[in-house]
């Protein structure tokens, strides 16, 4: 930790990404709030309309149950990516010419516009004409993700892992190269076995890591939007609706601006109670 | 039975290719013969699809059009970011930890409920369908995420380095450019390949603000499977060359990702 000293003309360092995300942020916050509270007939009349559709959103089943969705989807792919990464990152070598060529080929798919990767999990789990769906049913599943709702989840679970494990793997890995080798070396001394190498040497040193990666994650796919919406549209029927698909239906589809924007600050408003429980944790972390 | 400990990553490399493979594949392949018959390669190996995509102006404008918001965002992100990036990392001011929580909330913010503001906005200042649009509300998430890898690796140099310049004479502005950029140059390296990454993969925003003369080559993409019915083999080619830039810019940054990922913080 640097200590810092007490300087206001900071301030003007800080100012021209002030300005620029302000613009970017307040001015569109402030129409979701306008719209939030107002209801219109067209012609650009609003009409106050005070707490109304907060009050519509937060007692429509629909809300709740794409939120109930999005909860678990976020539950699942935590609970899978977290501990997956961290197998990934122990087994990874340390030292080689194959550290760069596994984290080049790990990075890639976090480089792929997420519409493609929609669009080529669409064609890779089509069962006629994708690999895996051919797989799935030539091991004597019956499997197709656009009819069946569990095997919509399943495809759209693994496409999420696919795409964001690596991140995971990163982290740990970042996490793990900082560990000197004398920690190792005092451990085989002591006989300790891989388990409590594991508990007292390397998850303390990966508690900081894993928090960003928690956080991240939890963030991004809590947003999760164009990913699932290439790949299964949200069907079938709603089975695959998380929030901000089933936003932006209510917004650019039904154009009911007062209900979207409603769903908007509530929405928000839940990302960034959550994420402040993790950005507090991480600090404290890191002030240790 | 012990297992070997290369089979872990392997297999998972395995699993990343595997879809990748199959799009790459069927790029090589007519649209005939991926609805026609089940073949693990080509069976009748063609260019036609990337021919197509290099000759027709509507699909590589496209590239232009995304290459083009995506440079301008990380050019634009990175040079505002980098000195608030040494505020915070140096100065304790007036609000700064809130400050700088709030950044945070834009990196949280869904681009779902920001994009019909957005696109209100964007038209109101005349901008809609340009490429500056686009770059600018990148800027909403990219600002951040670069200020806080930043700050991250700018934590990591000791202040001596700045205290030293100034009592050798050094004003601020000679100092942040001769001394002290050239010192992070592996951070803002790191940080121009994030703020790359994610205006290149993000396709909402990116969509809301353009129609036709800055449209990116994903939303393209996404129009020719919806009016043209299956052109698959295109798709899968113009998707296979969305992955090229990612692949390229990577392999710069390969042993500073995970540190990146890590926020500069580990």
């Amino acid at each position: 930790m640097i200590d810092k000293t007490v300087n206001q003309r900071a301030w003007f360092l800080v100012l021209p990404v002030v300005v620029l995300v302000a613009f970017n942020a307040l001015i569109p916050l402030m129409t979701v709030v306008n719209y939030s509270v107002q209801e219109t007939f067209g012609n650009n009349v609003f009409f106050f309309e005070g707490v109304k559709w907060f009050e519509q959103i937060l007692n429509s089943e629909r809300f709740h149950a794409s939120l109930l969705r999005q909860l678990s989807f976020t539950g699942i792919i935590l609970l899978i990516e977290i501990p997956l990464g961290v197998a990934i990152a122990l087994s990874m070598p340390k030292k080689g010419p194959w550290v760069s060529v596994c984290l080049v080929l790990m990075a890639l798919p976090l480089l792929i516009p997420w519409n493609v990767v929609g669009a080529m999990w669409n064609i890779f789990a089509l069962p006629d004409i994708g690999l895996l769906g051919r797989m799935i049913n030539g091991m004597g599943f019956d499997y197709n993700f656009t009819q069946q709702p569990l095997a919509a989840w399943f495809t759209t679970v693994l496409m999420d892992v696919w795409h964001w494990t690596s991140l995971v793997v990163l982290l740990a890995y970042a996490g793990l190269s900082s560990i000197p080798d004398a920690y190792y070396q005092a451990a085989r001394i002591d006989g300790a076995s891989a388990w409590s190498v594991f508990r007292f040497i390397q998850l303390p040193k990966l508690k900081r890591v894993l928090t960003i990666a928690i956080l991240l994650r939890f963030m991004d796919s809590f947003m999760i939007y164009t990913e699932p919406f290439v790949l299964t549209g949200g069907g079938p029927g709603n089975t695959t609706t998380f929030l901000s698909i089933d936003l932006v239906k209510i917004a650019l589809g039904q154009f009911d601006l007062g209900p979207a924007a409603a769903m908007s600050l509530i929405y928000f408003l839940i990302i960034l109670v959550m994420s402040w429980i993790f950005y507090t944790l991480m600090m404290r972390n890191e002030e240790q | 039975m012990k297992m070997p400990k290369w089979l872990v990553p392997t297999l998972y490399i395995l699993f990343l290719l595997l879809p990748i493979y199959w799009l790459v594949s069927m790029s090589f392949k007519t649209t005939n013969e991926i609805l026609g018959t089940f073949s693990l390669w080509p069976q009748e190996f063609t260019l036609a699809n990337y021919i197509t995509i290099f000759t027709d102006p509507t699909w590589y404008n496209g590239y232009f059009n995304s290459l083009t918001y995506v440079g301008m965002n990380t050019l634009l992100s990175v040079s505002v970011a980098l000195p608030a990036a040494y505020a915070f990392s140096r100065y304790r001011f007036l609000g700064d930890k809130h400050l700088f929580f709030w950044l945070l909330t834009n990196r949280m913010a869904p681009p779902a409920v920001f994009a019909l503001p957005f696109f209100q906005l964007y038209s109101a200042v005349g901008l809609f369908d340009t490429p500056i649009a686009v770059a600018l509300a990148h800027c909403l998430f990219n600002i951040p995420l670069a200020v806080w890898i930043l700050e991250g690796f700018m934590s990591g140099v000791p202040k001596e380095l700045d205290e030293t310049a100034y009592v050798d004479g050094y004003s601020f502005g000679r100092f942040f450019i001769r001394i002290f950029i050239p010192t992070i140059a592996a951070g803002i390296g790191v940080v121009m390949f994030f703020c790359f990454m994610f205006s290149w993969v993000e396709l909402l925003l990116a969509k809301t603000l353009t129609s036709v003369a800055a449209k990116p080559i994903a939303a393209t993409m996404t129009r020719t499977a919806s009016t043209a019915g299956y052109e698959l083999g295109l798709l899968a080619a113009a998707g296979t060359l969305t992955i090229i830039p990612g692949a390229f810019v990577i392999w710069f940054v390969r042993n500073h990702i995970a540190k990146g990922f890590a926020l500069g913080r580990v």
